[in-house]
């Protein structure tokens, strides 16, 4: 246990408030034990084409054009396959190490990318405006402990999604050296002002002491793959690696906008994807840390059901998600939307997407999701104790 | 537009939705001004646009376009995608959206009470009645008091390029070639002519966050020291990602424009009457007054950079 969080325990335990917790579910340096990684994939995937319902005549009644093969189908049981690109995952789901949830979304589906995330990233209702991440109320309620770097990272994007909001302690970063260099240009200091001054002042504070966390850390022997996404998941791995540790890590695929001529924008993004986590597993079992950590994407809304006339698909709603990690309980969860019940031809959702958030909230962390979730959603099993 | 928004593959058989939607809840009426229905059936007078793929022209396809008749936002009609423009511009919802991104650009991040908010609606009627003239709606915006009013000085973030090209224009620096300037707002999170999605950039304290912030003090750092400028360039601007991608000649091209990059804070001062004190530069450099202490008695030239470096001068 860290110093300062002894202190705050001894202080609560005395019943003197100076440094009372604000939770006092679990210690903080036990329940951020456990690592989370968002991936976010920015534009909106196709689940249809990323889980392929291959045995449902359905399915290429719908897709004639960018169907996915049978016999390309990388299967996982009698119904569902991945997409071909997905085939470096299939270890992970023969360890059992692979969730898959069926059918994420909420009710009165919004179509607007910008809306839909911000609905995704507030884990707020489909007419409701939230200003904050979740992730950031989630931390604001139950902080990491001080000692950690920050709350949360945000790798290899300018928008803090999900971690966004004054509640959390957020750092974007898009590589560890450089930020190092440049951080010793903040300086954390007391003043008051307008909402902009304030935000300013907050930024130049955490950047101060993430600065001091985020060493350079293990030299990781792990190769990464190529390109912006590699490097993220690089980036991911070393912020892992640093003493200090953080609690969550927030990692952005682009371009899933998939409109026209899908296929191969679509297989070309679906690899980078694999390869991405394959290479992320690797450095985590380098670093003892596969086992604490549970990798989940997200994405705004899945794609229309029906292609459209350009080889591509339009905005659409209810979408499949992966969870990975050491201690996922592999398989599918959630029931997979019928394509024979459209709505406007999209997909009805049949698992809200606040409960894969309750899952992380309460299973991962241990910590209470009601607050930060506006409400009580189911939590999924997939997360083995 | 046509390209970004498969306008060019919006057909009478299958419409493609997406310039409609972004019309409607980007430029013109916002979120929460039309449902599902109203996109889908001006996706339907929308189809027909299209462009040449050789010349990047507008190209109308009358065998394209759905000819039937549609209902948007409760008028009927067979409307073709021009007639949409108007029905949404006849809309109020539309001058109020976008006189709030005006005012967001040059007040205030909202209006904070009823009076302003009674100038900003204000402004919106001007420039629905003036039939959309930016010149109106500029003029009736600066003529506000909300404008004008002390609280609402240093109430927006600077976005980069307000810092850089700013910074170049009030301390009148010598500039040739303006490609490193471009590289440096780039960097900063506004890449000229590319936004980051068809919305624009999100503006406002999005700009800042721990990435941004550092590479802004960092450009001041090293702007005003002009006999490191090389070690500037070749060391910060010119990383993968910057110029040093963009092959051999155009990383020449861009050391040289770095080279010409000049502050002479002599000059500088000398065009101020008077000997200015430090407390008039500080009024000068900054919409408020500095966060951090600043010593006194310094040189103008390092005054300028520890005021360039103050988190207050982030703010417009």
């Amino acid at each position: 246990m860290h110093r300062r969080d002894f202190l705050a325990w001894s202080a609560a335990a005395a019943g003197v408030a100076v440094f009372a917790p604000r939770h006092a579910l679990a210690g903080p340096a036990a329940r951020y034990s456990n690592l989370l990684v968002l991936v976010e994939l920015k534009g909106a995937n196709d689940g249809l084409n990323t889980v392929v319902p291959f045995a449902d005549p359905t399915y290429y009644a719908l897709r004639p054009r960018i169907g996915i093969k049978r016999e390309d189908v990388v299967r996982l049981d009698e119904r569902f396959g991945l997409h071909p690109a997905l085939e470096p995952l299939l270890p992970l789901w023969q360890a059992r190490e692979l969730a898959i949830v069926h059918g994420l979304g909420y009710p009165n589906p919004n179509l607007s990318h910008f809306r839909s995330i911000e609905i995704w990233d507030t884990a707020s209702r489909s007419e409701e405006y939230l200003d904050d991440g979740w992730l950031a109320r989630a931390f604001g309620a139950a902080p990491a402990p001080r000692s950690f770097a920050a709350d949360g990272v945000v790798i290899g994007s300018n928008d803090f999604g999900p971690l966004a909001g004054a509640g959390a302690r957020t750092i974007a970063l898009a590589n560890t050296e450089q930020f190092a260099r440049q951080a010793k240009l903040a300086q954390p200091v007391r003043a008051s002002g307008n909402a902009a001054l304030a935000h300013i002042l907050k930024v130049e504070s955490d950047v101060a002491q993430a600065a001091s966390g985020l060493g350079s850390g293990v030299a990781l022997r792990t190769e990464f793959p190529q390109g912006q996404f590699g490097n993220a998941v690089r980036t991911g791995a070393q912020v892992v690696a640093s003493p200090a540790g953080v609690a969550a890590v927030r990692l952005t695929l682009n371009g899933f906008d998939t409109h026209q001529n899908q296929p191969g924008v679509h297989a070309n993004l679906l690899r980078q994807l694999a390869e991405g986590l394959m290479a992320l597993k690797s450095a985590l079992v380098e670093l003892g840390r596969w086992n604490s950590t549970l990798i989940i994407t997200y994405s705004e809304f899945g794609r229309r059901a029906l292609e459209n006339g350009s080889s591509g698909t339009d905005h659409g709603t209810a979408n499949a998600h992966l969870a990975l990690g050491g201690r996922v309980a592999g398989g599918f969860y959630g029931a997979a939307p019928r394509l024979d019940r459209l709505e406007n031809g999209n997909l009805v959702h049949t698992v809200d997407f606040r409960s894969l958030y309750a899952t992380v909230l309460e299973r991962w962390w241990g910590v209470p999701s009601n607050a930060a979730l506006g409400g009580k959603f189911a939590s999924l099993d997939f997360v083995r104790a | 537009m046509v390209i970004y928004l498969d306008s060019a593959t919006n057909r009478k058989a299958q419409p493609n939705e997406n310039f409609a939607r972004e019309v409607m809840e980007l430029f013109t009426l916002g979120e929460g001004h039309y449902d599902e229905r109203d996109i889908r059936e001006a996706a339907r007078a929308f189809t027909g646009w299209s462009i040449d793929p050789d010349t990047g022209e507008f190209r109308w396809r009358p065998f394209q376009h759905d000819d039937g008749v549609k209902t948007v936002l409760g008028r009927t009609g067979n409307f073709k995608g021009d007639d949409v423009l108007e029905i949404l511009l006849a809309q109020p919802a539309t001058a109020q959206f976008v006189t709030a991104k005006l005012w967001r650009e040059f007040v205030s991040p909202a209006p904070a009470n009823d009076a302003e908010r009674r100038e900003q609606a204000q402004v919106a009627a001007r420039f629905r009645s003036s039939g959309y003239d930016a010149k109106v709606v500029l003029r009736a915006l600066f003529s506000t008091q909300a404008f004008w009013a002390a609280e609402n000085r240093g109430a927006l973030v600077k976005s980069p390029v307000d810092f850089v090209v700013g910074t170049m224009r009030q301390f009148e620096f010598a500039v040739g070639d303006p490609m490193p300037l471009a590289v440096v707002t780039a960097q900063l999170g506004q890449n000229l002519f590319a936004p980051p999605n068809v919305k624009g950039w999100p503006g406002g304290e999005a700009w800042i966050n721990s990435q941004t912030l550092l590479a802004r003090k960092q450009f001041a750092e090293r702007i005003f020291r002009a006999d490191e400028m090389p070690r500037f360039a070749m060391n910060e601007l010119g990383r993968p990602g910057g110029a040093a991608k963009a092959g051999a000649e155009a990383r020449q091209r861009f050391i040289r424009a770095v080279y010409e990059i000049r502050f002479d804070s002599d000059r500088w001062s000398a065009g101020m009457p008077g000997a200015p004190s430090q407390a008039e530069v500080e009024r000068l450099v900054l919409a408020r007054a500095p966060v951090n202490p600043i010593q006194p008695d310094i040189g103008t030239r390092e005054l300028v950079r520890m005021l360039t470096l103050d988190p207050a001068y982030q703010l417009k």
